[in-house]
């Protein structure tokens, strides 16, 4: 019998929850739902769900407390689902130890998409991965090398470090708190034009077409992504 | 109907002012031990079981059976403990009665000092406050405590009270007489029945004799009388009951600054009382007021205050002399009667001069003047002293005399031999009346002394000697010291009206150039600032101006700058403003303060408060400067007045204005809201019976319409609450544009955007969500006005001192004319296809948060290909320039 990825749905509005529903059950997901922050907390112990989607706005809590309580409790990735688009929200979450964010309204398919990502990344987080292929970039973390097309390109440590930081949970927004914090010195930390100094000379090096990124893209004041091959993400499925 | 006929404005006033205040009932008694506070309890009883909330606020039983059986049953607002001096003193708690509001609250002991640090320093001041609360008040009261008999009470009993209450306090209250004959009373004192402080015993005991006694309750009964009078008087007049009473009597009181001043306000009051008549209590400012000490000025405020407490009012008149000072000042007033006190000068002086009294008699006909004995005492040493300083002159003075007296006899000497020894004394007069005109009496009587020396020593026969052999020549000395003295006297006056017009002069001088400051203040702020320093600046003072808010009075404006206020100050001032009244060091309220608070009053109320300090710890403001504070406080108030309500105006117009977008928005809205809905419901309802792909693209489409309109609304809230939140980081407009691009693809169906954009393009430091939202804006407006299929162009060019980022259309452009009104909200193009728009908000949007940012928007029309290119201005100052890979550390 094939096991299906459990995923609990939390939202205060029956429509939204009847409607993630019908998509994820499409995608052959089983599905749990909570209504508010009490019963999430009881539904996340018991159902021990592989993924959480949490909606910012509960009628008992504010959802933002929530992220490290439920990431401290469970071993659930956590999908933050909201209509508040303030930027500071998105990134707070996310330092918070959210996986991912998705604002509303938001496409059936961009959700379906972002769970496999997650699941993907839930799989592969205890080795991590050890190798990856975005487009025709190849990178090896254990040999800490890259390849464009066959032919190896030459990274400077840093490019490396931000690159493989992207790499970690390929798909998922990284923030620019969590790349730099990883490759600068604790003082740059809030210097973001070095960053994006460095993403520049990236897609220089990796993309085809630096003028239509495709293998990093950028996520307005929040951070940057690694776009994932859709073949990789349904392997890793 | 004649003008006596008519209702006084005065008592139609009072009438008014009393509705909604609360009424006072004294109990009235001629000693202590009549049973008032038995007779109030009494009476307190007799409302309570009436139905009216009556509590206690304070009454001294002093240990009396009958009088704590009849405080029990009433409800007692609890003492307020304050420490004083080691000691804890119960006093009225004030705050604690007003939160209660009774109805009716009984108060004993009406001209009780309050504990230093209490609100008011007396209890009839909080007895009046609680009165102006709306709250009934029932008080007792000794008649030697009444102000105005103190002193009638002093002469016949010789014991004076330091506790006293303005006669104004008793002009609008009930009063009721505590009566009992003076025997019983000498009877119940030697019961023991009497309380008596232990310390005032012996001084108490001659003032209960009989005839003293029997005094005392003669004046209670005549005061009671009185007030009834008034109070009946009163109603007469504001009823316009015609009725014959003296009218026109107006009495003047001249005060100086000597103690005895205190009598002759005290006497004014009486004769005012007994007349009926307006009284004004006027100190004529001489140029002998600029020698007067600190101790002097204050004793004349005191006097003035006294005066005003007991319902003068007050003038303060510059003027080369007391007589005709108080001659032009009764002549304006119109006054028939006035009070003087007999001059404390030497009996030589007056010979000389003539007694003010009797000038004062001699020049003014129609009105009766009232002399007053000064009290001996008041004639204390020490007068002389104040006065001598500056009289003297300087040294300097007396060198220039003596020269020009070596002068005269040197050129008599050279014209002896030409002309008649008689002449010769003619020559001394020059440098007489010099001195005497420029230095004063005493140089003129020294160089007329020196020149009658002079005169004798070098040309009297004998000469050489000092002897004088021909009476003749007596008189020619004579001569020169009397001219000396007429000289020096003239110069004088003329000089000290000279002063004076100077002063007044100066006064009006800084008066006009305080208004014309006033009026150059930009706004609020600047007013207030500017009112500080000018006030500072004359008044040589530390200035504060607090406003009211909600919590409590907030300072706006301090010269020299001042952050913070005590606690007692701040009380002060809000006192201050809820009074109307000066609050503060100085003034009858608390006075623990360092600042002299006075209110910006205006018709409208109290606008705030103006304080002021001195370093020095010398009261704030000297006497003689209270009418220059005062005409500056009014233009203050007038200026700050007319600002609040431009201010006002301003605002009422931006409301309108306000109120119309609003409309016009709401209009708009449930236009573009209704619109993409009703093709979602009805869609959504056809797809129930006829599942299509078509119909399902129209609610997806649809949807992302509203989607954006409604995104379009919220940040239009944002911008016109003025509260971006902003988050500004070095951005790359590279990327800011693709995912601009990326995010309108589909609304943009039928354009392909084009981003033309050098990856090297310098990185800015801006908002990367704001100029989203703007890139996302300028394309929606792009996409919706460029003919089909024709590309959209977003492009940044680094020019010589700024980026310019454009988002360019090929289609009819902009007409002519539109290229600032497009980015005004609700501008919709005139003569376009209405169903291509939306609400106008786009562009309105783009402008908005380009300005928070620090960018600057504009619109313009290509040529060729012909179009539309609204372009984003970057700063140099918001780029980040020559950061390149080899920059990153």
């Amino acid at each position: 019998m094939k096991l299906r990825h459990k995923v609990l749905v939390v939202d205060d509005e029956l429509h939204i929850r009847r409607l993630i529903r019908a998509a994820l059950e499409r995608a052959d997901y089983a599905i749990v739902e909570a209504e508010n922050a009490r019963e999430a907390t009881e539904k996340l112990r018991d159902e021990r769900p592989d993924i959480t989607l949490l909606d910012l706005g509960l009628p008992d809590r504010d959802g933002l407390e929530l992220v490290p309580l439920f990431k401290q409790q469970s071993g659930t990735t956590l999908i933050v689902v909201s209509a508040r688009d303030a930027t500071e929200e998105k990134v707070a979450a996310l330092d918070l130890g959210a996986d991912d964010y998705l604002t509303k309204p938001f496409d059936t398919d961009e959700l379906l998409a972002r769970v496999r990502v997650a699941l993907r990344n839930r799989l592969t987080r205890d080795g991590g991965n050890l190798a990856l292929t975005v487009g025709d970039v190849q990178l090896d973390l254990v040999a800490r090398t890259v390849s464009k097309g066959g032919r190896e390109v030459h990274l400077t440590p840093k490019e490396y470090g931000v690159l493989a930081q992207l790499a970690r949970f390929p798909g998922r927004v990284i923030t620019h708190k969590q790349i730099m914090a990883e490759v600068w010195p604790h003082e740059h930390e809030h210097h973001v034009e070095y960053l994006r100094v460095l993403i520049r000379t990236l897609r220089q090096k990796l993309e085809t077409d630096p003028q239509q990124p495709q293998i990093i893209t950028n996520e307005l004041g929040i951070g940057y992504r690694l776009r994932v091959n859709s073949e990789s993400a349904e392997a890793g499925h | 109907m004649t003008d006596k006929d008519r209702p006084s404005p005065e008592a139609f006033l009072r009438q008014a002012a009393q509705e909604g205040r609360g009424r006072l009932k004294v109990f009235l008694g001629a000693a202590p031990g009549v049973g008032k506070t038995w007779e109030m309890l009494t009476d307190g009883r007799h409302r309570r079981e009436a139905g009216v909330d009556v509590v206690i606020g304070v009454v001294e039983t002093h240990g009396r059976r009958e009088t704590g059986a009849l405080v029990e049953g009433h409800e007692i607002v609890a003492r307020r403990e304050v420490d004083h001096q080691g000691h804890s003193l119960g006093e009225m708690d004030i705050d604690a009665i007003l939160e209660r509001r009774p109805q009716l609250v009984l108060v004993d002991e009406l001209a009780h000092s309050n504990a230093p640090g209490s609100r008011h320093p007396k209890r009839y001041q909080d007895v009046e406050e609680l009165l102006d609360a709306g709250i009934d008040v029932y008080s007792t009261l000794n008649i030697q405590h009444v102000e105005s008999l103190n002193d009638v009470v002093a002469s016949f009993t010789r014991v004076r009270v330091r506790e006293t209450v303005p006669d104004s306090i008793l002009e609008n209250a009930e009063i009721e007489v505590v009566d009992i004959p003076p025997d019983e009373l000498i009877e119940r004192l030697r019961d023991g029945k009497v309380y008596i402080p232990q310390e005032a015993t012996r001084a108490l005991t001659h003032f209960f004799s009989k005839s003293n006694l029997t005094a005392l309750r003669e004046l209670a009964l005549r005061r009671a009388a009185q007030a009834v009078d008034a109070q009946m008087l009163d109603h007469v007049r504001s009823h316009a009951l015609a009725g014959s009473f003296a009218v026109g009597e107006r009495i003047v009181v001249a005060v100086s600054e000597l103690p005895v001043a205190a009598e002759l306000v005290r006497a004014g009051k009486r004769l005012a009382d007994a007349l009926r008549a307006p009284w004004t209590a006027v100190y004529i400012e001489t140029r002998r007021s600029q020698s007067l000490t600190d101790e002097d000025r204050r004793q004349l405020a005191d006097t003035l205050a006294l005066a005003s407490r007991l319902g003068a009012s007050t003038a303060t008149v510059p003027a080369a002399s007391v007589v005709e000072g108080l001659q032009a000042f009764a002549r304006d007033a119109r006054a028939t009667q006035i009070v003087i006190g007999k001059s404390a000068r030497p009996w030589w002086f007056e010979m000389r001069h003539g007694s003010v009294v009797d000038q004062l008699v001699r020049m003014i006909d129609d009105v009766a003047v009232h002399v007053l004995p000064g009290e001996p005492e008041a004639k204390a040493a020490g007068r002389r002293a104040v006065a001598a300083p500056g009289r003297w002159g300087t040294p300097s003075d007396y060198i220039w005399s003596l020269a020009m007296v070596a002068a005269m006899t040197a050129l008599g000497r050279l014209l002896i031999e030409v002309i008649d020894l008689g002449n010769i004394s003619l020559l001394y007069l020059v440098p007489v009346m010099f001195a005497a005109a420029t230095f004063g009496l005493r140089a003129g009587l020294f160089a007329g002394l020196a020149s009658s020396l002079a005169y004798n020593f070098f040309f009297l026969p004998p000469t050489g000697t000092l002897t004088v052999n021909n009476p003749e020549n007596v008189i020619s000395i004579l001569v020169l010291l009397g001219v000396a003295i007429v000289t020096s006297q003239f110069a004088a006056r003329v000089r000290a009206q000279a002063d004076l017009a100077q002063s007044s002069a100066r006064q009006n001088a800084a008066l006009a150039s305080f208004s014309r400051l006033l009026t150059a203040a930009p706004d609020q702020d600047a007013l207030m600032q500017a009112i500080c320093a000018e006030v500072g600046r004359l008044l040589d003072v530390r200035t504060v101006i607090l406003l009211p808010s909600a919590d409590g009075p907030t300072l706006r404006a301090a010269v020299p700058p001042e952050d913070r206020l005590e606690q007692i100050e701040r009380a002060a001032a809000q006192w201050a403003m809820d009074n109307a009244q000066p609050a503060g060091r100085g003034s009858a309220t608390l006075t623990a303060s360092d600042w002299l608070f006075h209110p910006l009053r205006t018709t409208r109320g109290v606008l705030g408060v103006l304080g002021l300090t001195r370093d020095d710890a010398r009261e704030p403001v000297r006497s003689d400067q209270v009418p220059l504070l005062m005409s500056l406080l009014d233009q203050a108030s007038i200026a700050l007045d007319r600002m609040e309500l431009e201010e006002a105006s301003l605002r009422a117009r931006q409301i309108d204005e306000r109120d119309r977008l609003r409309s016009a928005l709401l209009s708009s809205v449930s236009h573009d809201l209704r619109t993409p809905l009703t093709t979602i419901l009805s869609a959504a309802q056809e797809m129930q019976r006829h599942p299509s792909p078509a119909l399902a693209e129209t609610i997806e489409a649809e949807a992302r319409r509203l989607n954006r309109f409604v995104s379009n609304l919220l940040d239009m809230v944002r911008v016109e609450a003025g509260a971006l939140p902003m988050k500004v980081e070095a951005t790359d407009l590279f990327d800011a544009a693709a995912s601009a691009a990326h995010d309108t693809r589909a609304s943009l169906a039928g354009h392909d955007v084009k981003v033309d954009i050098s990856p090297n393009i310098p990185l800015v430091r801006v908002d990367p969500v704001l100029l989203h939202h703007c890139l996302i804006n300028l394309l929606d407006n792009a996409g919706r006005y460029a003919d089909p299929d024709t590309p959209i162009t977003i492009r940044a060019r680094r020019t010589a001192d700024a980026i310019e980022l454009s988002v360019i259309d090929q289609g009819p452009g902009i007409a002519p004319g539109n290229e600032k009104r497009v980015f005004e909200t609700f501008t919709r193009l005139e003569g376009s296809d209405r169903a291509k728009h939306g609400t106008g908000l786009g562009l309105a949007i783009v402008k908005g948060f380009a300005e928070a940012m620090g960018l600057t928007v504009a619109a313009s029309n290509n040529e060729e290909p012909h179009g539309a290119c609204f372009t984003i201005r970057i700063p140099e100052a918001l780029i980040i320039t020559n950061l390149t890979d080899k920059d990153v550390p």
